[in-house]
């Protein structure tokens, strides 16, 4: 794999969503499939106000920590109406920190009801770091 | 990946995979499809997805899998899975996100002809009634208490606030509520989301749908239940909205723990459960109840507004512009109910995941009407196809846990619908065959394009043909609401 692979892209699922996200590491692994996650539905932001929060989350594994984190700004989308696209994010074991920088969302024009756990499973590859995560829609 | 080979065929319409097909499996997998159904969904994981849902602990023989089966995320679509009680385990995601994702169908003695002028307007009134689409809020903001009383009273809060009357009660399952819920198992995140949802379609393939009665087939039944050729029917199809996606994520999280606790080892982490006697276990049970009753005051509020919509546009112009329910079903749940295994009658949890209950004349919990004809089970098609009221039948009872299929089933991706189909061009078409069409999304519309789904025809006349389920009537698309 090549710094070029490094991103997300959707891939083939019956019913639901399905995102392949490959990064350096693994805070890039949670930022990339947090902007694919907005790529899917389609969120748009509007310029003012910025707004910031702090997300402190510990989970059993890294990758119940990422079901965490994209769990918790689906909350904050439905709940505060808010979308994020800067991330500061410091991972210790499965602890996670980030500080999250974002808007209100201007527009959104489909919904995930959840991310799930199907066959999910953070790889090392040569390169970095790369999962498949499926979303309930 | 399961074969073609590793089934033992039983008839045209039910196969098995043994449990000796894999050595963690628990029970076997039947299978309720045509050859041609079968064959197609080997494509994607539907079949590996029940093959590990027969290894949760305490499932009872069989797995049933329906027609409509299509690859969902841990448990197939279409699937019923029955853990015995109290030592078996209940799993969050074999029900799902959106717990009671569930069917509504409203009769009328409203005829085509009298209405079709009218159909525009009525999709627009339908639109403007019931609010749907990504992010939008319903009429109500509710209190922690009141919300609280959703989650206990179910559709019976809508009654309480003069939104329903004791016919729509009566004609739901469970009477509109599941008892045991507990809203003090329910988290802060979920109440948040759920505050101001309720009453609100969702995206995605929820719909309000109106159709007219193309053909009955049990004229008995269909009188009954209030349907007859000519007349138009209401669907509507929702869930529980945020509050259950939050309750199950929650469950699901929770979950990840309390499989290591109990030592329970499992092929897909998104099946994780627990004892149904265990804290866990109870704990989730309670809270998935009080989402269930929140799904079915949702459809129940979502009724009362597409009767206002009707009579918006109806009254004074057709003889009879109300509307009454024919039945109001889930399609994603767990519960706890009496069936016969190995001869002899054993409490179970049924998990019941892009599958409808199709209890079987005489079986308690009926309303009286329907004692004689079976449950009604409600299969809408897509958008453009037909839709079909079918009841059910004493071989549900002894062969599903009194379950049928739910839909046409997912046959194409989202993605790959999406570049197939143009939003705008479908409606133009749809409209073309005398189908109204609001979307709030042309490209969530595309991904719910016909071709999208299997043909609902073939999998009816599979559950027909299987003896699952019976037909009533076959209805067509006039009006469709989509969020």
């Amino acid at each position: 794999m090549t710094d070029e692979s490094f991103g997300f892209k959707e891939i083939g699922h019956t019913a639901d969503w399905a995102l392949e996200v490959s990064a350096p590491d693994l805070p890039g692994l949670f930022r990339l499939a947090a902007e694919g996650m907005y790529a899917l539905t389609e969120t748009t932001l509007k310029a003012h106000p910025r707004v910031e929060r702090s997300i402190e989350l510990s989970a059993i594994d890294e990758e119940s920590l990422l079901v965490a984190f994209l769990s918790e700004l689906l909350f904050l989308s439905e709940s505060e109406g808010l979308g994020f696209d800067r991330f500061q994010i410091t991972l210790h074991g499965p602890a996670l920190q980030a500080q999250i920088e974002g808007a209100p969302i201007a527009g959104q024009k489909k919904e995930i009801k959840a991310v799930t756990y199907h066959n999910l499973q953070i790889s090392r590859t040569p390169a970095g770091v790369s999962v498949t995560i499926v979303f309930d829609v | 990946m399961v074969q073609m080979k590793d089934f033992h065929k039983i008839s045209d319409y039910e196969w098995e995979i043994p449990r000796s097909y894999r050595q963690d499996m628990r029970a076997p997998v039947r299978v309720f499809a045509t050859r041609r159904l079968l064959e197609e969904v080997l494509s994607d994981l539907s079949m590996d997805q029940a093959v590990n849902a027969a290894t949760l602990p305490g499932v009872v023989a069989p797995v049933v899998v329906m027609p409509d089966m299509h690859q969902g995320y841990g448990f197939p679509i279409g699937g019923v899975a029955a853990t015995r009680c109290p030592d078996g385990v209940i799993s969050p995601g074999a029900i799902g996100y959106d717990i009671n994702c569930g069917v509504r169908l409203l009769g009328s003695s409203i005829r085509y002809e009298e209405a079709e002028p009218y159909l525009a307007e009525l999709a627009a009134a339908l639109d403007r009634h019931c609010p749907s689409g990504v992010g939008t809020k319903g009429i109500f903001h509710l209190t922690d208490s009141e919300l609280d009383q959703v989650c206990v009273l179910g559709a019976r809060w809508a009654m309480k606030k003069g939104l329903a009357s004791e016919q729509d009660l009566r004609r739901t399952e469970e009477a509109g509520f599941l008892q045991g819920a507990d809203p003090q198992k329910v988290s802060r995140r979920a109440k948040d989301r759920g505050r101001d949802q309720l009453g609100t379609l969702g995206s995605g393939n929820h719909f309000i749908e109106v159709d007219v009665v193309d053909e009955v087939y049990d004229p008995q039944a269909a009188q009954v239940m209030g349907i007859g050729e000519g007349m138009l029917c209401l669907s509507i199809h929702c869930g529980s909205r945020g509050f259950g996606h939050q309750i199950c994520t929650d469950y699901v999280q929770i979950f990840q723990t309390a499989v290591r606790k109990y030592g329970i080892e499992l092929p897909d982490r998104e099946l994780v459960c627990a004892p149904l006697n265990s804290p866990e276990g109870k704990d989730y049970l309670a809270a998935m109840r009080a989402a269930a009753n929140y799904a079915f005051a949702n459809r129940q509020i979502l009724a009362h507004q597409a009767r206002l919509a009707f009579e918006e546009v109806l009254a004074g112009r057709t003889k009879n512009w109300h509307l009454h329910q024919v039945y109001d079903l889930a399609h994603n749940i767990g519960k706890i109910e009496q069936h016969e295994v190995g001869g002899k009658p054993m409490e179970v949890c049924v998990h019941r995941k892009g599958a409808t209950r199709a209890f079987g004349p005489g079986t308690p919990g009926l309303p009286e009407e329907y004692m004689a004809a079976g449950q009604p089970v409600l299969v809408p098609g897509s958008m453009g196809t037909s839709s079909w009221v079918m009841a059910g039948t004493p071989a549900s009872m002894e062969r599903s846990f009194g379950s049928s299929c739910h839909g046409a089933g997912r046959v194409l991706s989202r993605a790959k619908a999406k570049k197939q189909v143009r939003g705008e061009k479908l409606k133009d078409d749809l409209r073309k065959e005398g189908i109204h069409i609001r979307a709030g999304s042309m490209a969530g519309l595309a991904e719910e394009a016909p071709e999208a789904y299997k043909d609902v025809d073939q999998v009816v006349e599979t559950v027909s043909a299987a003896g699952i389920a019976r037909k009533v009537a076959r209805l067509r698309p006039i009006v469709v609401v989509k969020g």
